[in-house]
């Protein structure tokens, strides 16, 4: 007997009004024909003809697709057999510690990270560039993947991996025929979330990145310290709508694939029972 | 063996690649400062006994010396735990109203919380330079509705880096809380009704205490990255605004000063110890209160 009373309406309306108004006048700005940022002067698309021609946000942008694929598929191969050895693996030497290096990077701040990070490739005379960004990136994104596959692999039904040994299969058969198909939507989860952490990221690419590779977010940063851009405006507009249509379309494609393996589910029951 | 390799590989990989260099920061943070590159006198070359030797506090007696840095750190602290509660001001009401919508509503407004959390941080964030700025959309709002005379300061204060973090750090508020309320048996707030409360004493005397867990794991998802955080204060602070993460940025980039800046590294850390802690205590708790 919930209902929705005026307080709830109005929360919700206003909620979400701050949540999403600073981003759709960010966009409707990025329309604008006027230099000035504040000031609308008619429907334009010039900054993006600009932004096109910009190689400087091309390069960086190349730079940051790269090392965000990259990164997040190390960390995805890395998180998901740290998850499984954690959830898995019994008792073995220096558990305790593994599992604080998953945790503690998690709510470590970045300007930590990141110094830490660039002090060690100095120390080891590791020149900056686009491989320390990616270790940097697949570093902390793995024990975000690490967290999603476990909890995924915590909730799932082990004996249908011991069903799998028991019938023959190599440990590594059970894994990639049983169990890696059942945990494939955290898996993938995992891979966005690594991926989506790495476009992102300023502090640790900032101290990781040498002169002869900047990220997209650090040219960002440089350019909007100096003031509102509507070159940024619609960089921002695009970036906004790559994530809109990746989102929604993932959704969906779970959405999907649950409702598919729901209806599995029911077969076999149907045809067991 | 297969085994064996499965645990290596993430583990050596964490090993180097976090563990270590957190040794390194610390080791820098005691050594001296030097014009060299890289800027600082490695302390360790001779092995252990020349490390302690060589051992000396001087940075952390520098930071204790420079009220700067006092400053910063309970500076830090207090932005953080009013944004904190500034979050749950604006997210409590939002996720009681997620709670209360009707089932078929709910996955949108899951969607529509997480969605920004997809968006990056640093566009989020840049959106409110163009809405507080002095001929900003705000602003010139405000002059329209008569209600100033002169454009407001409001872009480079501290009171733009409470929005930057109300704003970016909301999700992490709402989503916790909803889920906590959405396990609320409704019907216990029909008892509350029934035995004679009114709908506010209700809320306040079983919603809100069903809800704490909710809103102490939401407090510190936003209190620990606000603690430490770095793009707000310098893209909405003012300079004026004194947050550890600025200033251990502006120590590493601007001054060049490598074992100042890991000293301030490492008092962070270990004034985030506590609040970690803490949330891990609390999330175990919870864990083991649901099973």
């Amino acid at each position: 007997m919930r209902r929705l009373s005026w307080f709830n309406v109005t929360s919700l309306t206003l909620g979400f009004a701050f949540l999403y108004l600073p981003m759709v006048i960010l966009i409707i700005y990025s329309f604008n024909a006027s230099k000035l940022v504040t000031v609308w002067a008619g429907f334009s698309t010039r900054w993006y003809g600009e932004l096109i021609q910009n190689e400087a946000f091309l390069d960086a942008a190349w730079v940051t697709l790269k090392v965000a694929v990259i990164s997040s598929t190390l960390a995805t191969v890395l998180g998901t057999m740290a998850a499984y050895t954690l959830v898995r693996g019994g008792r073995f030497f220096g558990r305790t510690l593994f599992s604080g290096m998953i945790y503690a990077p998690l709510v470590m701040p970045e300007v930590i990270t990141g110094l830490s990070l660039l002090l060690l490739f100095i120390g080891i005379g590791l020149d900056r560039g686009v491989l320390t960004i990616v270790l940097a990136h697949t570093t902390f994104s793995m024990c975000y993947v690490s967290v999603v596959v476990s909890s995924r692999l915590i909730s799932f039904d082990r004996s249908l991996e011991e069903a799998a040994l028991d019938l023959g299969a190599s440990p590594f058969d059970a894994f990639r025929l049983v169990t890696l198909p059942i945990i494939a939507p955290a898996v993938i989860s995992g891979w966005l979330l690594a991926f989506t952490l790495s476009l992102d990221d300023l502090v640790i690419a900032s101290f990781t990145a040498g002169p002869s590779a900047t990220t997209l977010p650090i040219k960002i940063f440089s350019a909007v310290r100096l003031g509102v851009s509507p070159e940024i405006n619609a960089l921002s507009t695009i970036m906004i709508a790559i994530v809109t249509v990746g989102v929604l379309t993932a959704s969906l494609v779970s959405k999907r694939a649950s409702l598919r393996q729901q209806q599995d589910a029911q077969a076999a029951e149907r045809a067991t029972g | 063996m297969r085994r064996a390799a499965l645990i290596a590989v993430p583990y050596f990989w964490l090993l180097v690649l976090f563990l270590v260099p957190f040794i390194i920061v610390f080791k820098i943070s005691l050594s001296d400062a030097a014009l060299a590159i890289p800027p600082y006198t490695p302390t360790l070359r001779d092995g252990i006994a020349a490390m302690f030797a060589e051992f000396d506090f001087e940075n952390f007696v520098f930071l204790t010396e420079d009220d700067l840095y006092w400053k910063a750190y309970l500076s830090s602290l207090r932005i953080a735990l009013l944004s904190t509660f500034l979050t749950l001001l604006v997210g409590y009401p939002i996720a009681y109203g997620m709670a209360r919508a009707p089932e078929e509503w709910r996955p949108t407004l899951m969607m529509l919380v997480i969605l920004p959390f997809w968006t990056s941080f640093l566009i989020r964030v840049y959106a409110w330079m163009g809405i507080l700025s002095n001929e900003g959309l705000l602003n010139q709002l405000l002059i329209w509705l008569g209600l100033i005379g002169e454009p407001l300061q409001m872009l480079n204060t501290n009171f733009a880096v409470y929005v930057g973090i109300v704003y970016t750090y909301l999700p992490f508020m709402i989503l916790p809380i909803y889920a906590a309320l959405d396990r609320m048996d409704g019907s216990l707030i029909e008892a509350a009704e029934d035995l004679g409360c009114s709908r506010l004493q209700a809320f306040w005397l079983v919603t809100i205490p069903l809800s704490r867990n909710g809103i102490i794991a939401g407090s510190f998802l936003v209190f620990i990255p606000a603690l430490g955080e770095f793009v707000i204060p310098s893209l909405l602070g003012g300079s004026g605004t004194l947050m550890i993460g600025k200033v251990l940025w502006e120590e590493f980039f601007n001054n060049r000063d490598w074992p100042v800046a890991s000293a301030v590294a490492v008092i962070l850390l270990l004034i985030l110890v506590i609040p970690i802690v803490l949330f891990q205590r609390n999330q175990q708790k919870q864990a083991e209160a649901e099973q």
